[in-house]
């Protein structure tokens, strides 16, 4: 059952990146966005998100539930040592959550617009970027049990160079997700054409915020190379990553949107595999004592099993149902948007 | 402040704020499925409009809601990780349950709020059914987590480790039936007081009349119906309490010395150093019949429990009287209302009992936050009752008063927001809902 759970921690944390990072995303490219073109791509996004912006959000839910209940050493050993970016996160979470709602359901759309749209970018870009900021720390190996004061506890654990590059990456990742999301949304072959545009510019921008966190992880004297490149998964996924980017790129212009989604969805998976295989089962990385690791510091039996026959009973009720809402807002053309 | 303190006020303030987000999000799907039913039932266009400013309120409520939520989820462990080091394998099933009943929810208001016209309208109304059902059964899941934490089981703790532990006993523990069925009351009580308050104010106003009339007749019964059970549920909790923590209700009756025939206390002041209360109304025998339902039966008091175990006093014993007096009062309201409807028809258009209404529509939120004063507050200096002290379970990090002052700026400036968004809702009904608008200039 361990491994059950294992894969749904797993999964749900992918998924989050994967659906939360798309919309994310959205909020970062609006960022960059000109002026004359941001309206255009608001009204796109939320089209496509709308429905489904809160259910992305459970997925983040699930995989804190699941750490607490089934891994709880993990749980708080990560709550203590990063407290102050997981607060970070939860404050660009609460902003990011409810200013999407209030500047599409304010009944009244005036100034306070002005208001909410900054705070709707700006939290967008904030919290990938401490997502980024808190799973890099994890394996960074510098988080200290034994640390003698404040700053070496509390906030060296996670303001490092390695750690920022990864919530870097993890911001243009968003990006990247958002643009290639959207060019199947676009209504019009000049808006297409402009959304493609910008989704090659956010491949160079992920792959050079990929080679800064290498960069970042040589000075701070971390094995990323090792770890990636050190054994043939690691390798097979980086190849099949960067073949699929080849595909997508020959693809943009043909009119497959659900193609080129599966692709880029395939390539986050397979960064996330080739950067999660090597510790498996190793989640957090300490500096002083043990690494907290998956098999060894699980729950007892009798809680792990339940909580493995609770998502998996769990799963037969949401994924269908999913599944049916996403099929639905795809069905394009149909009629008046009536809410 | 001190960081104990200051966690303490953190936590107590994210669940306050969160509970009644929650609270909304788990019954207006419940207002709105009736007032859709209607429409599909009569084609009135009248009740059309009221689903769908309903649900724009409920959006509103749910995204606050689940991003307060989300809040909670990490605020357990960032405030109390020796807590949930060890509580989180025990008492996670019913979290693990809910977040599957949040994930149809979801999924649910998804189809609902973008599903006029593109699903059948029969299973459209259905998924707004859901979304009040999941919504429900996540509240009552949680509570279970809570009332583990008055009344631990599903474990055997020995030599400081906790042992053999059963998760599904841990979620039924003896508190989960009293308190989930009194927090499911709870919640129809305040939002169907506070909905309806707001509508009433509107009739008062002449605007819109008979959209909001409609809104009002909707939620004020399910409140005034809700308000009645209440009573009969406290009990039941009352009951429970005296049995399995008698420290917190002798604090809630600031009932200082064990006695038989032990009268309840209404009001006054508790003095903890002379044992005493001032100014109060005390009935006899009364509550020595609420605890054990014999006039003569003993209740423990305060005399009986070591200092060093003994819940502060006066405000567990405040919060208990504000939450009994206004679960009366919204009784005598919900009674005369009653009588409005079967007797005294003349009365419903009135005035008086429209302007009873609006000044009743913050008393079910009052209430309900008294109340969880009560079950909260009550439990200390215990986080785990009997097994844990709230003080060892706080994390080692320093400087949390100002991770306190941040949160509560963030709560009061969402508060603000939310507020001034549904006085816009609600402003522009005639605009942007009411399709008969006897008011067309509005
Ligand atoms: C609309 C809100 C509301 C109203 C009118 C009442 N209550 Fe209540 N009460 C709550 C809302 C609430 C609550 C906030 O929902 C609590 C906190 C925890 C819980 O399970 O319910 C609660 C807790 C609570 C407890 C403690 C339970 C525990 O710690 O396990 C008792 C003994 C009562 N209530 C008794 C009453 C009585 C005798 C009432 C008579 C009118 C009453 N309540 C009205
Ligand atoms: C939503 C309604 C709730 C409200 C308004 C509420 C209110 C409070 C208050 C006032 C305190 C501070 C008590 C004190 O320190 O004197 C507190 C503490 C706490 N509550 Fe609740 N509570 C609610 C529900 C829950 C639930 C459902 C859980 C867990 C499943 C929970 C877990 C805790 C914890 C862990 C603490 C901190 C430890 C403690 O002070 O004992 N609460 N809550
Ligand atoms: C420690 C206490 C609590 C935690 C950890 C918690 C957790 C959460 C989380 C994670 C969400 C977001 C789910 C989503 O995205 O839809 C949420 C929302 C919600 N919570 Fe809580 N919650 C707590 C207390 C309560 C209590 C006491 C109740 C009710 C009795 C409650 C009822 C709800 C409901 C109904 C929602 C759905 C949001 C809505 O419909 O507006 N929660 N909660």
């Amino acid at each position: 059952m361990i491994y059950v759970v294992i894969v749904f921690l797993w999964t749900s944390i992918l998924l989050y990146i994967l659906l939360g990072g798309a919309d994310f995303g959205a909020g970062i490219i609006e960022l960059f966005t000109s002026e004359q073109n941001r309206s255009k791509t608001r009204k796109t996004m939320y089209e496509a998100i709308g429905p489904i912006w809160e259910a992305n959000h459970m997925w983040l839910i699930i995989a804190i539930v699941i750490l607490f209940v089934g891994f709880p050493k993990i749980y708080t050993t990560i709550s203590v040592y990063l407290h102050i970016p997981l607060v970070c996160m939860l404050l660009g979470i609460i902003a990011r959550g409810t200013a999407f709602v209030f500047r599409n359901y304010d009944a009244v759309k005036d100034d306070m617009q002005k208001l909410y749209t900054p705070i709707f970018v700006y939290s967008s870009l904030i919290t990938p970027f401490f997502l980024g900021i808190i799973a890099a720390s994890s394996v960074s190996g510098q988080i200290d049990v034994q640390a003698p004061d404040f700053l070496s506890a509390y906030v060296f654990s996670w303001l490092n160079w390695f750690s920022v590059t990864v919530g870097i990456f993890t911001v243009s990742i968003c990006g990247y997700l958002a643009t290639i999301f959207i060019i199947g949304q676009a209504d019009n072959e000049e808006s297409k054409a402009h959304f493609i545009r910008k989704a090659k510019r956010t491949v160079l921008v992920v792959m050079a915020s990929g080679a800064l966190v290498f960069i970042a992880a040589y000075f701070e004297h971390i094995p990323l190379t090792n770890w990636i490149f050190g054994g043939w998964p690691g390798i097979t996924a980086i190849v099949a990553a960067s073949i699929s980017l080849i595909v997508l790129f020959y693809m943009l212009y043909r009119n497959r949107p659900i193609l080129l989604r599966l692709l880029a969805g395939f390539q986050v998976t397979m960064i996330l595999f080739a950067a999660t295989y090597t510790h498996f089962p190793n989640i957090v990385l300490l500096k002083n004592g043990p690494n907290l690791s998956l098999l060894l510091h699980q729950g007892q039996t009798k809680t792990i099993d339940t909580l493995g026959y609770a998502l998996l009973t769990g799963s037969l009720f949401i994924l269908p149902a999913l599944f049916y809402l996403i099929y639905i807002f795809q069905q394009k053309g149909s009629e008046t948007d009536d809410h | 402040m001190d960081d104990f303190l200051a966690a303490r006020l953190q936590m107590a303030f994210s669940l306050g704020f969160h509970i009644v987000f929650a609270c909304i999000g788990m019954v207006m799907p419940f207002f709105m499925s009736v007032a859709h039913f209607y429409w599909l039932k009569t084609r009135k266009a009248v009740y059309k409009d009221v689903t769908k400013a309903w649900s724009k309120g409920v959006a509103i409520f749910f995204a606050t809601g689940a991003v307060s939520g989300t809040v909670l989820s990490f605020e357990l462990g960032l405030l109390w990780p020796k807590f949930m080091e060890h509580a989180g394998p025990i008492f996670g099933m019913p979290f693990s349950l809910e977040g599957t009943a949040f994930f149809i929810e979801a999924i649910a208001l998804g189809f609902y709020l973008y599903g006029w016209n593109k699903v059948n309208a029969w299973f459209h109304w259905f998924t707004g059914v859901v979304v009040g059902i999941s919504g429900l059964l996540s509240g009552i899941l949680v509570v279970a987590a809570n009332s583990w934490m008055n009344s631990p089981s599903g474990f055997d703790y020995i030599d400081g480790k906790y042992l053999n532990v059963d998760p599904i006993k841990a979620m039924f523990n003896d508190a989960w039936f009293s308190q989930a069925l009194h927090m499911s009351v709870a919640a129809f009580v305040s939002t169907g007081f506070a909905v309806a308050g707001v509508h009433a104010l509107m009739i008062l106003r002449g605007r819109n009349v008979i959209f909001h009339s409609k809104a009002f007749k909707i939620a004020a019964i399910f409140g005034t119906v809700a308000a009645c059970l209440q009573p009969l549920s406290g009990d039941i909790s009352a009951k429970d309490v005296a049995q399995r923590q008698p420290a917190k209700l002798a604090a809630m009756e600031a009932h200082f010395h064990t006695e038989k025939n032990a009268p309840l206390i209404i009001g006054g002041i508790p003095d903890t150093l002379n044992k005493k209360v001032d100014y109060a109304i005390k009935l006899p025998g009364v509550l020595s019949f609420m605890a054990t339902g014999d006039f003569n039966g003993e209740v423990k008091g305060l005399d009986q429990i070591p200092k060093k175990d003994q819940p502060p006093v006066a405000v567990t014993h405040y919060a208990f009287q504000i939450m009994v007096g206004l679960g009366m009062a919204m009784v005598l309201i919900a009674l005369l209302y009653f009588i409005a409807l079967w007797k005294k028809r003349s009365w419903l258009g009135s005035k008086w009992l429209l302007k009873l209404f609006i000044l009743a529509t913050p008393l079910g939120f009052i209430a309900l936050e008294a109340g969880w004063t009560v079950t909260e507050v009550g439990r200390q200096p215990w986080i785990i009752h009997g097994v844990m002290r709230t003080a060892d379970a706080v994390t080692p990090m320093p400087g949390i008063a100002y991770s306190f002052y941040l949160f509560t700026g963030v709560y009061i400036s969402l508060a603000i927001i939310v507020s001034l968004l549904l006085y816009r809702q609600i402003t522009m009904v005639g605009k942007l809902y009411d399709s008969s608008s006897d008011h067309p200039k509005n």
